[in-house]
């Protein structure tokens, strides 16, 4: 299209730039959360995280190294020297201002030689190292404090991960929560599926009286809101016994994903060549081995779609789990329902929620990206056209 | 046991199950109940083949009859009955109980407010982002980044625009993006143009197309020309007095934002402003449906036939002018069906309210307000109520549904 009459550099140009400022707009949000879950909890409440790839300010207290051990006599009067960032055990840092009062922590320029009265000196370079003179009397006690304005250079940590993959602290862990989510998952990925295949086939290839009626079923069935289905189901569960738990869920998720995952495989079945489920009819195969060995293997992008969808809905989900799934006990906790309640006791621990929201996250981003094409194949057949 | 153990074991039970299920059914069948063989063999494998669909069929139909229409019928009678008095019939009790609910009248407003506004964006931008991204060379990069918060849960995604909603007290670094934005404000001429000129403009533009669509439907009535039935009549009347309502509420927001005393170089609890917070939220499900809507309109777009754009570029149409008259009239019904899908989204939106403000300062919305009676006031009568209102309002994209789907299958 592009070399026909009517293509113009600078549309094209405004192309390519609306939609990267889509793209950057579209992305701006999860990037965040990402930069994010790797600051540390000063980092992120002294500045935004999209001041993170560039160097800090922060207003640091140091306090000068204890006297009594550290001083040496020059002359009449007693030195104590070092440097701040030494035992604050960061090197990268560099001072611009500072002071020794909390009332004027901008007193002084870098390099410059604070007067504290009667002789008594205190110099701090750039770097942090300091030089603390005075008589007997001045350099005795406590370590004179030092406030300083410190720039930092960007720093990354994987504290955060740790603490909330492989501390084990029940409230903050993510641990239990994620095996908790995996166990839902699975089985509620893979049980819909199987039913849902040989109901699929039924509907497509065999002829049967009211199969355009099913059908129909199954088309309403898709949008029934499973809010309706809450009280009723958990009633249900509690009165055979299953109660809340694995099982329920699992079951539940089955019976809301069905819809879908019959519409979506029905339709791909109906698209398989008809020749070659008669041959094989004509060549003496039963039902049974036609859909095992021939329309399975074939509706294997259907199939993909479907578990796809399926998995990333249960992953993802937080309704079903906390009313089917999790007790009182709140063993059974899955990580959606984990976020919430962090939002609830950690609501301005970013550095928690952050990686915890990432943790979450980021299984379903690699699942997103290995299988897009299925996805994208799946959304197209889903959606009702 | 392990709840792994208990899902390892659950998987081979439940696919071992069903696999055997349906293998041994079938060979009961084959060989024991009507067997190919003996004088009555041809007619035994026809009895054979009309009952097997059944056995193909049994396990879905049990679970879809058991887990979704089961639910539909006992969510209608529990909606009838009275939990506290021990189950009672109470006719419409409970939903009268409910219509006088303030909580109740504002989820209704608010998901109204959803229902225009979420599938409406989100179309617009996933139609937006799939005509842009069509024929440039790193269109399918760009899509699929467009495309990536489909896989973040609602619970994540709320967690990330909490973020970007943060307030910190005024002398203290926003950590917000908004904040640290609307910190950039002073009140000058900037001001103006960014906070009340430019939303006057686009809510104006919002006006302009509701009052043109509104015009297209009673053109014919206003003409006078071939009008068909009495129903379709009803209809485009019916869309008409939709858009004058549109419009009205347009203008009387333009009034509104205009005259608004905006409360610069103070960091704002976006969450908190009520009404306003309304669309922080739908904020976060218009970034998440986008994607979607631009895939499937790519797809639609891609299936244009290539001859009817080049008859248009021949005949001198400008590039605007291929997009709203040659392209989007040849993909309107893909354009409804994302259009319906996202709807359908919209109104079992549960988690982005619960996690991000929990239906307080007027956000709440009908799923978690049910949820709320539910679990928390433990009233089944008024929750199955509001269950049902959801189903009520659902049902005309279902009944439309299966028409189409019918349809085509002829």
């Amino acid at each position: 299209m592009d070399n026909i009459a009517g293509h113009k550099p600078a549309l094209t140009w405004a192309v390519h730039i609306s939609v990267l400022i889509l793209v950057l707009a579209w992305l701006f949000p999860t990037v965040g959360l990402f930069v994010s879950s790797f600051r540390t909890a000063d980092q992120i409440s002294s500045s935004g995280w999209w001041a993170a790839l560039f160097p800090t300010e922060q207003n640091e207290v140091y306090r000068a190294a204890d006297p009594d051990d550290n001083r040496v006599a020059d002359g009449d009067v007693f030195v104590v020297s070092g440097n701040v960032f030494e035992e604050a055990g960061a090197s990268e840092k560099t001072i611009s201002v500072w002071g020794t009062s909390s009332r004027e922590i901008s007193a002084y320029e870098a390099g410059e030689t604070a007067d504290l009265g009667d002789g008594e000196t205190l110099t701090l370079g750039e770097g942090g190292a300091y030089e603390w003179r005075g008589n007997d009397d001045q350099i005795s006690g406590r370590g004179q404090r030092i406030f300083a304005t410190v720039t930092a250079p960007p720093e990354f940590t994987l504290d955060n991960y740790e603490n909330v993959l492989l501390s084990g602290n029940a409230t903050d862990g993510m641990t239990k929560a994620f095996f908790n989510t995996l166990t839902v998952t699975i089985p509620a990925t893979i049980i819909p599926i199987v039913i849902a295949a040989f109901a699929a086939y039924a509907l497509a290839w065999m002829e049967f009286p009211g199969r355009a009626l099913l059908i129909a079923t199954v088309v309403a069935l898709l949008v029934v809101p499973l809010q309706l289905a809450l009280i009723p189901l958990l009633k249900l569960h509690l009165g055979i016994g299953i109660g809340k738990g694995y099982l329920g869920t699992w079951l539940a998720h089955t019976g809301f994903g069905l819809p879908l995952a019959i519409y979506l495989l029905r339709n791909y079945m109906v698209g398989l060549p008809r020749d070659l489920i008669e041959n094989a009819r004509v060549d003496g195969a039963t039902e049974f081995q036609i859909f095992t060995r021939l329309i399975l293997p074939l509706s294997f992008p259907a199939l993909a779609s479907f578990a796809i969808f399926q998995f990333l809905w249960t992953w993802n989900d937080l309704l079903v789990a906390k009313v089917f799934l999790i007790d009182a006990t709140g063993e059974t906790t899955v990580m959606t329902n984990q976020i919430v309640e962090l939002l609830g006791t950690r609501g301005g621990n970013w550095e928690i929620l952050a990686t915890a929201a990432f943790v979450s996250i980021a299984v379903p981003l690699i699942v997103f990206f290995a299988m897009q094409r299925y996805l994208v194949r799946g959304l197209l057949a889903g959606s009702v056209k | 046991m392990h709840p792994a153990l208990l899902g390892l074991v659950t998987i081979v039970l439940g696919v071992g199950g069903c696999l055997a299920y349906f293998y041994f059914s079938n060979v009961v069948l084959d060989r024991f109940i009507f067997p190919a063989k003996g004088e009555n063999a041809g007619r035994n494998i026809n009895r054979a083949n009309m009952v097997r669909p059944w056995l193909f069929l049994f396990p879905a139909i049990a679970a879809l009859g058991l887990y979704l229409g089961y639910p539909v019928v006992e969510t209608l009678r529990l909606s009838l009955t009275d939990r506290f008095a021990g189950g009672a019939f109470v006719g419409l009790d409970n939903y009268w109980q409910m219509f006088g609910e303030p909580k109740f009248r504002e989820a209704m407003r608010n998901n109204m407010l959803w229902l225009i506004v979420v599938p409406a964006a989100s179309t617009a931008f996933g139609l937006l982002a799939a005509q842009l991204t069509d024929r440039i060379a790193w269109g399918n990069i760009a899509k699929s980044l467009i495309f990536m918060p489909m896989a973040i849960s609602f619970v994540g995604a709320s967690v990330i625009f909490k973020l970007i909603y943060d307030a910190r007290p005024a002398e203290s670094a926003q950590i917000g993006v908004l904040n640290a934005v609307w910190m950039q404000f002073e009140g000058g001429f900037g001001s103006l143009l960014l906070l009340k000129i430019l939303p006057a403009i686009i809510v104006l533009g919002f006006a302009g197309i509701v009052a043109y669509t509104g015009w297209i439907f009673i053109r014919p009535l206003v003409k006078g020309s071939r009008t068909g039935g009495a129903l379709v009549v009803v209809g485009r009347v019916f869309v008409a007095l939709v858009a004058a309502w549109l419009v009205w509420e347009a203008v009387t927001t333009i009034a509104t934002v205009l005259t608004t005393e905006l409360d610069y170089g103070e960091p704002q609890q976006w969450l908190t402003l009520t009404f306003y917070n309304n669309f922080f939220l739908m904020v976060v499900l218009i970034w998440i449906q986008t994607g979607f809507a631009m895939v499937i309109l790519s797809a639609a777009l891609r299936g244009i036939p290539e001859e009817t754009i080049e008859a248009a570029i021949v005949d001198g149409a400008s590039p605007f002018e291929i997009f709203f008259q040659i392209k989007v009239p040849q993909i309107m019904p893909t354009i409804v069906v994302v259009w319906t899908t996202i709807t359908l989204v919209v109104l079992k939106v549960f988690d982005i309210v619960y996690a991000m403000t929990n239906g307080q300062w007027e956000t709440q919305v009908l799923a978690n307000y049910m949820f709320d009676k539910l679990f928390r006031a433990n009233d089944w009568g008024v929750g199955s109520a509001s269950a049902i209102i959801i189903m009520l309002l659902v049902s005309p994209i279902l009944v439309w549904n299966v028409y189409t789907a019918r349809k085509e299958m002829r």
